[in-house]
């Protein structure tokens, strides 16, 4: 019939089947090759909290999955189409439409895994967000455009009350002087922490959300005006490590950075007492 | 239903007399409105294409272009754009307009005024949008997503000033479009089907246009009541969003009791469902291409259907997702753990089926096959990722880092889009009666699957290395700084994936002009929309009554001559005679 689809050669067609396959595969074989290249030099940065080894276990389950599903279906695709191009006139498709077993089947396989991924990481997130230890040390974690400040609690114990909205001179976080536990506290521009000790942080932000990301621990928490989220880690790796900001909080988010410092039980003690005086 | 449809005939007896200002500019006629969406659609493409284009020449050269304000601005339309007014616009507005009273033997939608309406809601929503570019202070910098407070006082950044208002202007009118749009498209499926044609005989593009329509009218308000009371605490001294004690950009929020994640719970609970609006009519669409293609029936057409209903009712229960790490209660973030990691389920279920519609199929391998077969490999790449993020505390490491950005590109700049260009190279012949050009659409696939893969994948790594999104220069932070080829390598990809694409644009031109001329049924395709002219006249089917006997997949049956049979085809009739001269011819009308 005039103007409907040229009859196309079955020879052209099945060529386009195999070219087609082949690049439906290129793209597989691109993305394992690429994967295999990044994982030496564009992967997850080097590991330092007791959570993280959790998260990258799991990551490492899931990763190892969805490679497996990757690979079979994009395999099966180009299959598919090499298999399956035109070849003229006289050959004609199956009118193939229903399997029931091949549905419940693959719909069986599918939830199942999917069900036991969802345990593995209810349970894991559930652990991330247990109660801190008791031997857990106490920071407040306040953002603000465009930076971040630690407030140590002090040798006594306790965190004086913080009033974001004042404009206090000689305190950043509007703590009032005779406020009790204020005399010792400590408010720094980086974070310090001790090695194998968990640190348990009260995030809060003074204007707009940021988020606390410390891509080393694999730790990452927003901090919300109006709240305070409680949260902790276990830093087991002494080191210098990256805060980022992961949430846009406005102009300079891109340089809202920060530094923790994981240090050992005696560095730690001797930099709360270069604090000694004059800490607010 | 008689009485709509005695409407819907009169409305178009009037229209043959009016001008050609109401026929092609105010127009009424669901055809022209669906063009109207989809060309309005494409030049929006090219604004939030170019946008991208500044973006990646800004992390591929750091400093190079723009300043930082205006990158947040680029990075906050060029979301905006795309979702709302390219791939929304053009599945829902486009194809749902176009398609769905032609493909159930209806003569127009069921309330053509207001479709005519939500066209130029839309016309008229793009006009704040633009502004909201020469707003003082700029376009906003909140993000697609806007979230509060950063974008409830204007304090918070330049761009949280008249632009970010003007921003919400714009959405709020361009939702009211999309509720009168989704308003028509469940009525019409609901009331105006052809004889014949009963709900399990409809080809699941229109399935996947009518579950969206139920999402759209279910979801968007939400978003639109968000943005009312945005609007409020901006103007009106309202503080939905704005808790007590705190200080933005210097101005003290003393009275408050709102809060933020108020505003989270709103968006995402619209914004998922949003995503699922932009898949969809993709996947419906996709699976008509397949089989056509295929010569063969969709595998699985009734769990299809299925699959599709019960995504769009998990969809509603996933929305948390996004939230993991906000701050909201960790049990909560279990719940929607679980939620999300089931609706992967369904999606998987799909794929296994496209795959096995193709699977023993007679395969052509049109520029719409081409785009079709990409979409299932670029879906599966990006749905597999969503596993990863599904789960809170992996995705507690990669939330708001550019493997979500690699995730979302996957299933929105590439399967969605892919879905787009699929679903026009096919009904592309019916809409002005010649063909897109073969070659040149070859060609567009053949550059534009490499550089999708070449753009997005790599994305996944530098998330992974901790690589935050929406960040201005990677340079300030030392661990990201071996970034810097990999993002110069993906700036690249990305140039030439958006030359890819061009070569559409270019072959639309061309086509309009010279494309091959195309009878009525040039893909020898089942659906009614084949059984009149290209392009349809007014009503569709001029006087002949359409009815339906059969499903919309009756391809390659064993007993008929031909390897398809229309969909209008009786049953009864001796197959092999009808299907020779059925090329379209539409059943005469019987009783
Ligand atoms: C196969 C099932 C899918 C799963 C399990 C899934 C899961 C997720 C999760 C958990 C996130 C949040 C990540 C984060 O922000 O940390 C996310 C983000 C996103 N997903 Fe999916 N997804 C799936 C399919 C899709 C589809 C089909 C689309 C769209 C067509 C889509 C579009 C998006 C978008 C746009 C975002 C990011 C929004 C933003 O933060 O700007 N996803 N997805
Ligand atoms: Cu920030
Ligand atoms: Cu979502």
């Amino acid at each position: 019939m005039a103007g409907n689809i040229e009859p196309v050669s079955a020879r052209r067609e099945a060529g386009r089947g195999v070219a087609v396959a082949l690049l439906v595969w290129a793209m597989l074989g691109g993305a394992m090759v690429a994967t295999w290249a990044a994982m030496r030099r564009w992967w997850f940065p080097p590991l330092a909290s007791s959570q993280g080894a959790d998260i990258d276990r799991l990551f490492g389950i899931i990763f190892a999955v969805i490679s497996v599903v990757f690979i079979l279906v994009q395999a099966t695709l180009g299959l598919a189409l090499w298999r399956f191009g035109s070849r003229g006139e006289s050959h004609r498709a199956s009118h193939w439409h229903e399997h029931r077993g091949l549905e419940i089947g693959w719909t069986t396989i599918t939830a199942v895994t999917l069900i036991a991924l969802t345990v593995l990481g209810g349970s894991l997130w559930l652990r991330v967000h247990s109660a801190p230890p008791a031997d857990a040390r106490t920071v407040e974690v306040v953002a603000e455009q465009f930076g971040w400040r630690f407030h140590y609690p002090g040798p006594d114990g306790v965190l004086a009350a913080v009033d974001l909205t004042a404009d206090r001179r000689g305190s950043p976080l509007g703590i009032r002087s005779d406020a009790p536990g204020a005399a010792d506290d400590i408010v720094s521009r980086e974070l310090v922490v001790e090695v194998n000790r968990p640190v348990r942080l009260l995030i809060r932000s003074k204007d707009v959300i940021h988020s606390f990301y410390v891509p080393n621990m694999r730790f990452k928490q927003d901090a919300v005006p109006g709240r305070v989220v409680e949260i902790w880690f276990t830093p087991v790796q002494a080191g210098t490590f990256p805060i980022a900001c992961a949430e846009l909080c406005g102009v300079g988010h891109y340089v809202m950075a920060s530094t923790l410092k994981v240090v050992t039980p005696e560095e730690y003690q001797s930099w709360l007492a270069s604090f000694a005086r004059g800490a607010l | 239903m008689a009485v709509l449809e005695q409407d819907v005939r009169a409305a178009h007896e009037e229209q043959h007399r009016e001008s050609l200002v109401r026929r092609y500019i105010f127009s009424q006629d669901h055809k022209v409105i669906g063009i109207q969406y989809l060309a309005t659609s494409f030049l929006m493409a090219l604004i939030g294409g170019v946008l991208a284009m500044v973006i990646r020449l800004e992390l591929g050269w750091p400093g190079s272009v723009i300043n930082q304000g205006s990158y947040l601005s680029t990075v906050t339309m060029h979301g905006t754009i795309m979702v709302f007014y390219v791939l929304s616009t053009a599945l829902t507005g486009g194809f749902g307009n176009y398609l769905v009273p032609l493909q159930i033997g209806a003569r127009d939608m069921a309330f053509p005024f207001l479709n005519m309406l939500s066209y130029w809601l839309y016309a008229l929503s793009l006009i704040p949008l633009v502004a909201a570019f020469f707003a003082p202070g700029g376009a906003p910098m909140s993000g697609w997503t806007a979230y509060t407070p950063l974008s409830a006082v204007p304090q918070a950044a330049p761009g949280s000033g008249i632009g970010q208002s003007l921003w919400l202007l714009s959405l709020a009118i361009l939702i009211v479009a999309f509720l009168f749009g989704s308003l028509n498209v469940i009525t019409t499926v609901m009331q105006l089907r052809a004889r014949g044609m009963s709900m399990m005989r409809m080809p699941l593009t229109v399935w996947g246009l009518f579950i969206t329509a139920i999402l759209s009218l279910l979801s968007f308000p939400v978003l639109l009541a968000a943005g009312i009371m945005l609007l409020f605490d901006r103007h009106l001294g309202t503080t939905f969003f704005l808790p007590a004690g705190s200080v933005i950009g210097g101005k003290v929020i003393a009275a408050g009791g709102g809060d933020p994640l108020l505003w989270q719970h709103l968006f995402w609970f619209l914004g998922h469902p949003e995503v699922y609006i932009l898949i969809l009519p993709g996947m419906g669409i996709v699976s008509d291409i397949i089989a056509n293609n295929a010569r063969k029936p969709v595998f699985g057409y009734p769990v299809m259907v299925l699959t599709m209903a019960v995504i769009a009712f998990l969809s509603f229960l996933v929305w948390g997702h996004h939230m993991f790490v906000s701050g909201m209660h960790p049990m909560l973030g279990t719940a929607f753990m679980a939620t999300t990691l089931i609706i992967a389920v369904p999606s998987a279920i799909k794929t296994f089926n496209w795959l096995a519609t193709m699977w023993r199929g007679k395969i052509r391998f049109t520029p719409q096959m081409l785009f079709a077969i990409g979409f299932v490999s670029v879906f599966v790449t990006g749905g597999l990722t969503g596993l990863m993020l599904g789960n809170p505390a992996v995705d507690m490491y990669l939330h708001d880092t550019y493997f979500v950005v690699a995730h979302f590109h996957f299933v929105m700049a590439s399967a969605s889009l892919f879905g787009v260009f699929a679903g026009l190279y096919h009904w592309f012949p019916k809409m002005f009666g010649r063909a897109l050009d073969e070659r040149l659409g070859r060609l567009h696939f053949w550059l534009a699957l490499p550089t999708t893969y070449a753009t997005f994948f790599p994305m996944h790594f530098a998330g992974l290395a901790g690589m935050p999104r929406r960040i201005y220069s990677t340079q300030l932070y030392g661990y990201l700084q071996g970034l810097e080829g990999l993002n110069r390598f993906i700036s690249v990809a990305a140039f030439v994936l958006f030359v890819a694409h061009m070569i559409f644009a270019v072959n639309v031109v061309y086509s309009l002009a010279k494309g091959r001329r195309v009878a009525e049924n040039p893909w020898q395709a089942t659906t009614l929309e084949w059984t009149t002219s290209s392009p349809p006249p007014h009503g569709n089917w001029g006087e002949r009554e359409v009815v339906v006997y059969r499903w919309a997949y009756d391809y390659s049956l064993p007993e008929a001559a031909q390897d398809f049979v229309p969909q209008n085809v009786p049953v009864e009739a001796p197959v092999t005679a009808v299907a020779r001269q059925a090329g379209g011819q539409v059943a005469p009308a019987t009783g």
